[in-house]
């Protein structure tokens, strides 16, 4: 099939953007939405034009690199699938594809599709670990987890950190990543110990790294390639209000390792 | 985030803050309008009922003042997150198609607004009586002023442009306090959406039906 | 060069207890003056850099992806091994051991897979501790399957996504050490050479990968937790990323490369559709504990899977290995599948791949159950080819998975260049020439988590080092050649794209170097590759400039790497004159064409050291003592 795409280009973060259109041509149903990028890239490269710069690495959906909204949907049409999983089956022929970076002021782009997702590694960094140094960790079974509890958290740990939710949220907000992660180790008892701390510090990280609050849209659990629910969300806001009320002076400003 | 203002400047505690002073406001409104059709049972009622709220002036300026304060927090709160989730995204998507967000979501800001400049509107038209389009406002004649004013056409499609205004920022809101507030679970979540859209239905149609009945003519 | 593979004397099961107490230690107030320098952060290099950062190190920490957490080791799928013995099915300690050894075709270090196996009880403790959510019973135990045709059931498993479990554990605890200020991170920075100074591992050069900086670092260890090098081969399971360029380069500095031949190919993988083809994606080897492998009897048969009658299909692993069948180990499955392509009886375009049909499975236990235990598998398959393989059968083939081969370590990890590590797919050491299912996530975590952290201490304590910076004559020069490659990469402004080479070369690998090797093949390949290197640096077209985000050129550099990296493969494999693991060579076979080991001859590891450019690389030998586990050939029938 030939379809027109409409790619936003941007040589640097500095830079100034524009959306530029290409034709691609050729293009197999067979092929995901990347290798199409792959083949107009290649012909740019043989025209002498910089190729389009994107995110991408594993390919099968889980290493949470790749991410672009298509057509104004994070990772495209097709739900709970990551932009490297979208295969062209899912266009028409003629068809004109919008392709834009993830849009937030905390996502800079670096260049073309290629935005810097660091924020949520500082997120994590506020307290999405428990606090344990390797070696003699109690024997795996001394700690029982109810299958249930092993099956919710699971749900919440999925997420692929690919930045989708903050993507597709009006006001471009990590809500859901950031509760998924609460919600992982809220339901384990070994994330107990730590639970008030981690919910403060990574909501107030969360805060300072400048996305917005959660209007409650929903926006986000659709484009989520893992389909991360929001009930995680809940649980979050939950546990952060306990945890601010039970919060005492002295251990104001949680996050951050020992 | 041990201090109260702390836990305000977070967005996730300016959201508890909004939930809260709603759900005072959404008791407020479900109580306005079961006084409000008392009209319906002639003017004895309604200006008994107007009467009997005027007894104390303690309790009456209480009640006001902690709506005052109530709405005074819900729109800073709504005010700040609005200014902070579009600074959020300063450069915005050529094409975005929203995939799951409800109409009244979307209209959860714009209506607002609206209901703001109606409780402006509705406080200076049958509190205050400042505002009186075509008749004498009295201060004990509540029913007299309902009946009149609603037969002014503009002002009582005005009302009830409001009130469907109120319906939608009612459905979200409701919903958005459980999910706020953290109360989510499989079984509730099937009857989240239910209970607010029912309480945002009584609440809108239950105000509705009066100027509605006045224009229509069933009250006069 | 020596290869002092430095095993411990005595008894191997309390071995490395013994070498732990025997080692030098580091003092709690000396560790933060020693600055370790890890790259890589997967299983390996994110767990190593977190527990090292834990001890005290000043570690740094680099990655080519933009946050640690995408290393590879986050596709994994299957599940983890480890001798719990949860299940009290008769595992052991010594049986993950002697397994690995047998599923390696002996051809891997005793001492090492005994440790590896000892060590993987403690990895579950660790990785349960810090909260994956691994699959529970009703009781609130462990869950534990059987993997790969293991006879016991030990391994433990995260539904289909154990690996991204398992790197998100190992993450956390890095970005527990991040905020902690131990561990400095830098994502985006790809290692470009090794800085040697003295003969010791003393820094890197890297390039920024947003602003182009060609930068050096400098500690008093180097570690490279940087994966495998399946990649050469164009279409592999691995990530777009994953190369061999870090490795190779500390080859070229001095660095012995073990075994470079051995790689697996994983047997369960969707077929190419097409010349676009960039990755190929595996499918969970669970699926053959369901699904039965067939080719259709007849030669060139194009019906539809559902019109070939039973009596005309030919469920060769069945057929020929009645015992173990369709959950051969993958190196026999892979190869059968080749075979029956090879001979005609291939499905699906181009008629590269065999059917894995639930049929059968569904009609016995019902589609339900089959959604329970693949549902997600299935989807994605779906997903891919648009087909449904809940009513046609699912198309497979081979893919490269991983690569056993590595930079060569001793006991401690250590390389032939001091104060240079190499831990999980980056070593040679624990997987001989073939890995076992789940063991890939065990020996990361069991290098990072327990090894590393105990052997570097031994090499840190009691050695003075001398304070060198990026002044030094050797950084100088490094950074200089770094330079220079760059420069020369952009200059050569020629017609072909990059990746147009990178598949070129994939191609003729997998030809000549891939499931099924002979001497002739090899040799066309050693005199093809060097042709096809000279044109790469005659018409590869790279734009842009080398001052800013550029990934044509971050991939002409790896591409440069295979090109050179190739060769010692091919050379390695045509050394290698006996069939063993995933190295077949269709010389050495049995009459029934099973693999054909020659432990009289073969028995070692094949180090190669590099010699300079355009000298062939001096292969030395370590040899391979069985003194536990009996050597004998694998039977799977």
């Amino acid at each position: 099939m030939n379809l027109t795409l409409k790619v936003w280009r941007q040589p640097s973060g500095e830079a100034r953007g524009r959306l530029v259109s290409y034709a691609a041509q050729g293009i197999s149903a067979d092929m995901s939405f990347l290798e199409m990028l792959d083949v107009v890239n290649e012909g740019l490269i043989e025209k002498g034009e910089e190729p389009i710069a994107f995110d991408h690495d594993c390919r099968e959906g889980i290493c949470g690199s790749c991410g672009v909204m298509i057509n104004g949907m994070a990772h495209g049409p097709m739900a709970g699938t990551a932009t490297c999983q979208l295969h062209m089956r899912s266009f028409q022929d003629g068809d004109t594809i919008v392709v834009e970076p993830w849009r937030a002021r905390a996502f800079p782009v670096l260049r073309d599709l290629v935005v810097d997702r660091s924020p949520l590694d500082r997120i994590m960094q506020a307290g999405g670990f428990v606090s344990i140094a390797t070696g003699n960790a109690p024997d795996a079974h001394a700690i029982l987890v109810p299958k249930e509890a092993a099956e919710l958290a699971m749900d919440a740990a999925q997420c692929i950190g690919c930045g989708a939710c903050v993507a597709a949220c009006p006001n471009a907000s990590a809500m859901l990543f950031t509760a998924a992660k609460v919600s992982h180790l809220g339901l384990l008892p070994q994330g107990q110990p730590e639970r008030d701390r981690r919910a403060l510090g990574m909501v107030t990280q969360m805060d300072l790294e400048g996305f917005g609050g959660c209007t409650n849209y929903g926006e986000c659990t659709t484009a989520c390639p893992k389909g991360i629910s929001l009930e995680n969300i809940a649980r979050m806001n939950r546990d952060f209000r306990t945890a601010a009320l039970r919060a005492r002076p002295e251990s104001a400003g949680a996050g951050g390792a020992p | 985030m041990s201090t109260p203002l702390g836990f305000a400047q977070s967005t996730v505690g300016r959201k508890v803050i909004m939930a809260l002073t709603g759900l005072l406001l959404v008791g407020f409104v479900m109580g306005h309008m079961a006084g409000n059709l008392l009209v319906f049972n002639g003017p004895e009622a309604i200006n008994g009922w107007g009467a009997l709220l005027k007894r104390s002036a303690l309790v009456l300026w209480t009640v006001r003042i902690t709506l005052l304060v109530a709405v005074g927090l819900h729109i800073w709160a709504a005010l700040t997150l609005t200014r902070l989730n579009q600074a959020s995204r300063p450069v915005d998507y050529a094409r975005r198609v929203p995939q799951a967000s409800t109409l009244a979501a979307r209209l959860m800001r714009i209506g607002g607004v609206l209901l703001l400049a109606f409780i402006v509107f509705h406080l200076l038209h049958l509190t205050t009586g400042t505002i009186h389009p075509g008749y004498e406002f009295s201060h004990t004649d509540v029913y007299g002023n309902v009946v009149s004013s609603f037969q002014v056409p503009w002002v009582a499609l005005f009302y009830i442009v409001a009130m469907v205004a109120l319906l939608g920022h009612l459905t979200h809101g409701i919903w958005s306090f459980f999910q706020t507030m953290g109360w989510s679970h499989p079984r509730l979540d099937t009857i989240r959406r239910t209970i607010a859209t029912v309480i945002a239905l009584m609440v809108s149609l239950g105000f509705i039906a009066i100027p509605a009945a006045i224009l229509g003519g069933v009250l006069r | 060069m020596e290869l002092k593979a430095n095993i411990p004397a005595g008894d191997l099961a309390d071995m490395w207890e013994r070498h732990k107490f025997d080692m030098k230690l580091v003092s709690p107030a000396n560790k933060r003056k020693h600055t370790v320098l890890i790259v890589g952060s997967g299983l390996a290099g994110g767990a190593a850099a977190a527990t090292l950062g834990e001890l005290g190190y000043n570690v740094h920490c680099f990655c080519y992806q933009d946050s640690p957490r995408r290393a590879h080791s986050i596709a994994a799928q299957g599940g983890i091994n480890a001798a719990k013995n949860y299940p009290n099915d008769g595992d052991s300690v010594w049986r993950l051991f002697y397994d690995t050894v047998k599923g390696g075709d002996f051809r891997a270090r005793e001492a090492n897979v005994y440790r590896l196996a000892q060590v993987s009880v403690n990895i579950i403790d660790q990785c349960v501790a810090q909260g994956v959510p691994f699959a529970r019973e009703y009781g609130g135990l462990l869950a534990n399957r059987s993997f790969g045709g293991a006879q016991v059931s030990r391994t433990f498993y995260a539904r289909g996504q154990t690996g991204q479990q398992l790197l998100l554990g190992a993450y956390s605890a890095l970005e527990r050490q991040v905020a902690a200020g131990t561990v400095d991170m830098h994502p985006r920075t790809e290692m470009l050479d090794l800085i040697v100074i003295d003969g010791q591992a003393r820094g890197i050069v890297t390039r920024d990968m947003v602003t182009g900086a060609i930068e050096t670092w400098f500690g008093d260890a180097v570690v490279l937790g940087t994966g495998g090098y399946g990649n050469v081969f164009y279409l592999s399971t691995n990530a777009k990323g994953c190369n061999v360029t870090a490795t190779y380069r500390a080859y070229k500095r001095g660095a012995a490369f073990a075994n470079p031949c051995f790689t697996q190919i994983h047997p369960t993988c969707i077929p190419v559709a097409g010349e676009h083809q960039s990755k190929l994606t595996l499918m969970s080897e669970s699926l053959r504990n369901d699904g039965r492998v067939w080719v259709p009897k007849r030669q060139g048969d194009t019906r539809a899977p559902g019109d070939i009658p039973e009596a005309e299909r030919d469920y060769y692993l069945e057929r020929k290995y009645p015992s173990f069948g369709n959950l051969s180990p993958r190196d026999i499955a892979s190869r059968a599948a080749k075979e029956a392509c090879d001979d005609g009886r291939g499905v699906g375009p181009g008629g590269r791949g065999v059917y894995l049909d639930f049929a059968d499975a569904i009609k016995r236990l019902g589609e339900d159950t089959i959604r329970e235990r693949y549902g997600n598998l299935f989807e994605m398959y779906e997903r891919i080819t648009d087909e449904n393989p809940y009513r046609v059968p699912m198309r497979i083939y081979p893919a490269v998975h991983y690569t056993m081969g590595g930079l060569w370590v001793d006991y401690n990890l250590m390389g032939t260049i001091p104060g240079l590590f190499v831990i999980g797919e980056a070593n040679f050491s624990d997987h001989g020439a073939n890995r076992l299912g789940a063991s890939a996530l065990m020996q990361g975590l069991a290098d990072g988590y327990f090894v590393l952290p105990a052997t570097i201490g031994n090499y840190l304590g009691g050695r003075k080092f001398a304070a060198v910076d990026a002044s030094h004559a050797e950084a100088r020069a490094a950074v200089a050649q770094v330079k220079d490659r760059v420069a020369r990469l952009l200059a050569v402004q020629g017609t072909r794209t990059v990746d147009s080479f990178h598949r070129e070369l994939g191609k003729l690998l997998w030809e000549h170097c891939g499931m099924a090797r002979n001497a002739d093949g090899l040799r066309t390949a050693l005199q093809r590759i060097p042709e096809l290197r000279a044109e790469f640096w005659r018409d590869v077209k790279v734009l842009g400039t080398g001052e800013e985000l550029n990934q044509s050129l971050e991939k002409a550099g790896r591409v440069a790497d295979y090109m050179e990296f190739a060769e010692l493969m091919c050379r390695d494999a045509l050394e290698r004159n006996e069939s063993c693991g995933g190295h077949f060579r269709t010389e050495y076979q049995t009459p029934e064409g099973e693999a054909k080991r020659d432990d009289e001859h073969y028995a070692y590891v094949a180090a190669w050291e590099y010699a300079g450019d355009g000298v062939p690389p001096i292969l030395r030998k370590e040899p391979l003592e069985y003194e536990h586990v009996k050597l004998a050939t694998r039977s799977y029938k």
